[in-house]
């Protein structure tokens, strides 16, 4: 046809691709992060460190940490110990060392998994809304109305102490949060007109939730992770600290603080050095969190 | 002569329910309100009224986006209203739609090809990668986007050319009827009128039904062979697009058409008659006929019964004044 | 329009150059902009998307944000360079002497406020007078503009009013403190078109009755037709070609206006494409050689790829930027 060839000289040979396309991308915008926000970058830093660490506990860490050895029982920082050791002469920077494996493991996986769960919940919450929503969200309500910390410890009572048990327990308090942001998100992803187009296509609903809803999503649920790892962490600790979390000889941050608190005016070095772990580790999260919301999510500022 | 009718929409009605700013009561807002019309095999009908007057929910309903509160949607001879689910699906790929706003339209997160991809994999068209690919491409090249633009996102793109990725989308199905709604109204004049050649050239290549919903008369004006005024919710006239525009029938279709700006200083009056007061209220629609708190012909018997649809050689208008053609 | 002095003209805008000074690069929306305004005409600023003519509004009301900046050239209103004014004069002078009405005017007005003690705000910060006062100026304001039941829709909140209702609230504002030049930004885009017919009406009344000069931005050619007594066409920060309504509709020199007048759909007829420009406005950050219209123009030469060309005078109201009306014939 002679006209279709009239139409592709109408081609518009517009290039673009310059400034939306890259400040688009959440690559870029990580980038840019890194150059600007340098608070964010070392947290980065500092996390990656922690984790290698966490990975190579036996590399790094100077002693056995459960070793026991009663002859050096609460002894002060010396070459040996670099942070003393405690009521039981277990060398305490060891300890922390192999203590940083608990403290990411319970940060990751039960966030991870309660992000997926709320991820789910929200985006069928949102995306179907009706009856199922209300169902969902009240549920979410349910979970929100109460102190987090107490309903983890009245789970964690009533299943009984073990890291299986604190993992859901963790799971329980957290999906909520994100179910709620997800659906909101979904909620107004969907009146967007390419939900219309696939409808009209004939894509199957699941297919729309994963395909087209949750790929929009994924920014804010970046953020949302990395701002979730700490509260998880804290959790722990607090578990641990009350006896409900990880129990002993493991060594987690929180137990060693509960552990040390007795000398804490003799010998405070063993509650302090696990209790300054936690804060760093907390810390490097969450400015690393507000740091990737402020670059990729900024409308996510409350 | 009978013409080959493609769809046959009756006495359709979409109520949609409000709730108010109280959030206390439930109203009812009449979006579409018993309308019946057909569309032929082949030809361009044209959806036109102002904001609020239907138009849209009728395109979405027309293509089962959303279910109707009663009447039916016959296309082809099939009842899309209470259709099962893998019917519809199957259905889908006979009627397709292309959108307004080309921000919106597609997904920023997909690349081209997985945009122009999805029908055809949504209905597993074909087997192999290759063959989808090659397919895309083809589409590409027929909606005038280069083939090595296959891996790019939409934001890669300007406004036409993102108008024509739907396009494709919509065309990559083979379908028998196309929705358009509002395509051109978000775009400059020098793209409007690319798109609109490309809508047009694709009609006569593929032998495409198009419903047309717009607000701008103008475009209307040049793409319809017939043309369906609407005003809150009901049909006001139907007819062929020389005979709306030049005779027209009801009151407010010839206010309508003369209330567009024409690109021309000569045909300015500065007294020309213009509509006044506003679009009333979905809600609370006025009693009788709609239009009559607007028309300046408006009698008693306006407010007192609701006009009829009525022939008026092969023509249709609801009005109880019809004017003089 | 030349042939009328200096006196003549409510504001002249001189060769401003507004630059946008981004990470990419510097954005040149406004690139040498002429434009001349006389008492009470309606002068219409045409062009698509990203041709500058709201930056050039923008810019003569001293309303640019960061990263913006006029950085060459003067805009003379009523005498005064507005350039040099500082901050506090310029407050005091739009809403005062000059006022602008822009395309979605919900997002103009303050959603907690009624829309009566808006208006009569943006009154009182000018006048000296009492809230009664004020409150009765605003209603017969209001009836001016056309609002059906002013004293009830004083106490109306904007979300409670028609888009048409609202741009008359807008128009209103504006008016309010009788306002020498009327900046309005695509004021009917958002509107339908019987209301759109309603509001340019109105427009026409203000020039008429106020003696008001309005500004006129838009990109459709209709409503140019409808309501401008002299046109500026403008494309990616210049102004391409500029003449008097009846000229432009009837002899479009340049061929990017006739091109923009070609491709607008007349008249019904299945069988004939419309006219359509080939291409896109360019990206200012990578402005073509030469003619900045030249890769999407027929009649382009090789001069016009190489040579940028000046605004020629065809005529004593007719200029055309375009080299084949360099001898200043047509």
């Amino acid at each position: 046809m002679s006209e279709c060839t009239e139409t592709v000289t109408e081609i518009e040979e517009y290039d673009i691709e310059s400034e939306i396309a890259e400040n688009d991308n959440i690559f870029y915008k990580i980038k840019n992060m890194i150059r600007t926000n340098k608070v964010a970058a070392i947290s980065g830093l500092l996390i990656i460190f922690i984790i290698i660490v966490a990975i190579f506990a036996p590399v790094f860490a100077p002693h056995d940490p459960y070793a026991i050895d009663l002859l050096s029982r609460l002894k002060g920082p010396s070459a040996e110990h670099l942070l003393g050791t405690d009521e039981l002469g277990r060398d305490v920077l060891s300890r922390i060392i192999y203590g940083s494996r608990v403290s990411l493991f319970v940060g990751l996986v039960p966030t991870l998994l309660s992000m997926i769960i709320g991820t789910v919940l929200g985006l069928i919450s949102g995306y179907f809304g009706g009856k199922i929503d209300f169902v969902i969200m009240r549920l979410a309500d349910v979970v929100l109305a109460f102190p987090s910390l107490l309903l983890a410890m009245v789970i964690m009572y009533t299943l009984g102490a073990s890291t299986f048990n604190l993992f859901i327990a963790l799971t329980i308090i957290n999906w909520a949060g994100t179910a709620r942001v997800v659906r909101s998100q979904a909620m107004s992803l969907k009146e967007k007109e390419f939900i219309e187009a696939a409808k009209s296509i004939g894509v199957k609903d699941s297919v729309i939730m994963f395909k087209h809803l949750l790929p929009n999503c994924l920014p804010s649920l970046i953020v949302l992770f990395t701002t979730n790892i700490p509260g998880a962490i804290l959790s722990e600790a607090n578990l641990s600290f009350l006896g409900v979390g990880a129990q002993p000889p493991e060594a987690s941050w929180g137990l060693m603080v509960n552990n040390g608190k007795k000398f804490l005016f003799t010998n405070p070095i063993v509650a302090l050095a696990p209790g300054i772990a936690i804060l760093i580790i907390v810390l490097t999260f969450n400015f690393l969190g507000d740091g990737l919301r402020d670059a990729i999510d900024p409308y996510m500022k409350e | 002569m009978s013409k080959d009718v493609l769809v046959k929409v009756n006495n359709l009605v979409k109520n949609f329910s409000v709730t108010n700013s109280q959030g206390s009561k439930k109203s009812v807002v009449q979006a579409v309100s018993d309308v019946s019309f057909e569309i032929y095999r082949g030809e361009t009908l044209s959806l036109v009224g102002e904001s609020g007057c239907g138009k849209s929910t009728l395109g979405r309903l027309l293509i089962n986006l959303i279910r109707p509160t009663s009447g039916s949607v016959v296309f082809d001879g099939t009842d899309l209203v209470g259709l099962k689910s893998n019917a519809m699906r199957e259905l889908r790929k006979k009627i397709q739609i292309i959108f307004q706003d080309p921000y919106a339209s597609l997904n920023p997160r997909m690349n081209v090809c997985q945009i122009i991809s999805e029908p055809l994999k949504t209905h597993k068209i074909y087997k192999t990668k290759k063959e989808n690919e090659n397919r895309v491409k083809e589409l590409m090249e027929k909606v005038g986007i280069r083939r090595e633009f296959i891996n790019r996102y939409p934001h890669q793109f300007s406004g036409g050319q993102r108008q024509r990725i739907g396009i494709a989308r919509a065309l990559a199905l083979n379908p028998e009827l196309i929705v358009c709604d509002e395509p051109v109204s978000a775009l400059d004049v020098s793209i409007q009128s690319q798109i609109l050649n490309l809508i047009h050239d694709l009609q006569e290549e593929f032998n495409l039904t198009y419903l047309f919903i717009s607000h701008d008369l103008s475009v209307v004006r040049y793409i319809s062979d017939r043309v369906c005024v609407m005003f809150l919710g009901k049909i006001c006239e139907i007819g062929n697009t020389e005979d709306i525009y030049e005779r027209p029938l009801h009151p407010y279709t010839k206010f309508l058409i003369e209330a567009v700006p024409k690109p021309d200083p000569k045909l300015r009056k500065e007294d020309k008659k213009i509509l006044t007061g506003e679009i009333p209220s979905p809600v609370n629609p006025p009693s009788g006929c709609r239009f009559r708190t607007r028309c300046p012909y408006a009698k008693d018997i306006c407010s007192e019964s609701e006009p009829e649809m009525k022939n008026y050689k092969g023509r249709f208008a609801a009005c109880h004044f019809v004017l003089e053609s | 329009m030349s042939e009328m002095s200096n006196e003549q003209f409510l504001l002249k805008i001189n060769n401003i150059k507004t630059h946008f000074f981004t990470k990419r690069g510097i954005v040149p929306a406004v690139d040498g902009v002429t434009i001349e305004i006389p008492y009470g005409k309606i002068i219409g600023i045409v062009g698509e998307s990203g041709c500058g003519k709201s930056v050039t509004s923008l810019s003569v009301l001293g309303l640019l944000q960061r990263p913006g900046k006029t950085v060459e050239g003067s805009i003379e209103f009523n005498g005064r360079n507005l350039l040099q004014l500082n901050k506090a004069q310029m407050r005091k002078l739009r809403g005062n002497e000059i006022s602008m009405i822009f395309q979605e005017p919900m997002t103009s007005l303050n959603p907690v406020y009624t829309v009566g003690k808006q208006v009569s705000e943006a009154i009182t910060i000018h006048e000296n007078i009492s809230k009664e006062e004020a409150k009765s100026k605003v209603i017969e304001i209001f009836k001016n503009v056309g609002i059906p039941e002013a004293e009830k829709r004083f106490n109306a909140y904007p979300h409670q009013l028609s888009g048409g209702l609202r741009q008359r609230v807008m128009i209103g504002m504006a008016m309010s403190c009788s306002p020498k030049l009327l900046i309005a930004d695509e004021p009917t885009t958002a509107l339908d078109v019987t209301i759109e017919a309603q509001i340019l009406h109105l427009m026409r009344e203000l020039r008429d009755k106020n003696h008001t000069s309005i500004m006129m931005i838009t990109h459709n050619l209709g409503v140019v037709a409808e309501i401008c007594d002299y046109v500026y066409v403008m494309y990616a920060g210049k102004v391409m070609e500029q003449t008097d309504i009846n000229e432009l509709f009837e002899k479009p020199c340049h061929p990017y206006t006739e091109g923009l007048m070609r491709s607008i759909p007349r008249i019904h007829s299945k069988n004939t494409r419309l006219y359509s420009i080939k291409g896109v406005v360019p990206n200012l950050l990578k402005l073509p050689k030469g003619c900045r219209f030249s890769p999407r123009c027929d009649k382009a030469t090789k001069k016009c790829f190489t040579q940028e060309p000046e605004l020629y005078k065809i005529d004593n109201n007719h200029s055309v930027r375009c080299f084949l009306y360099e001898n200043g014939v047509r």
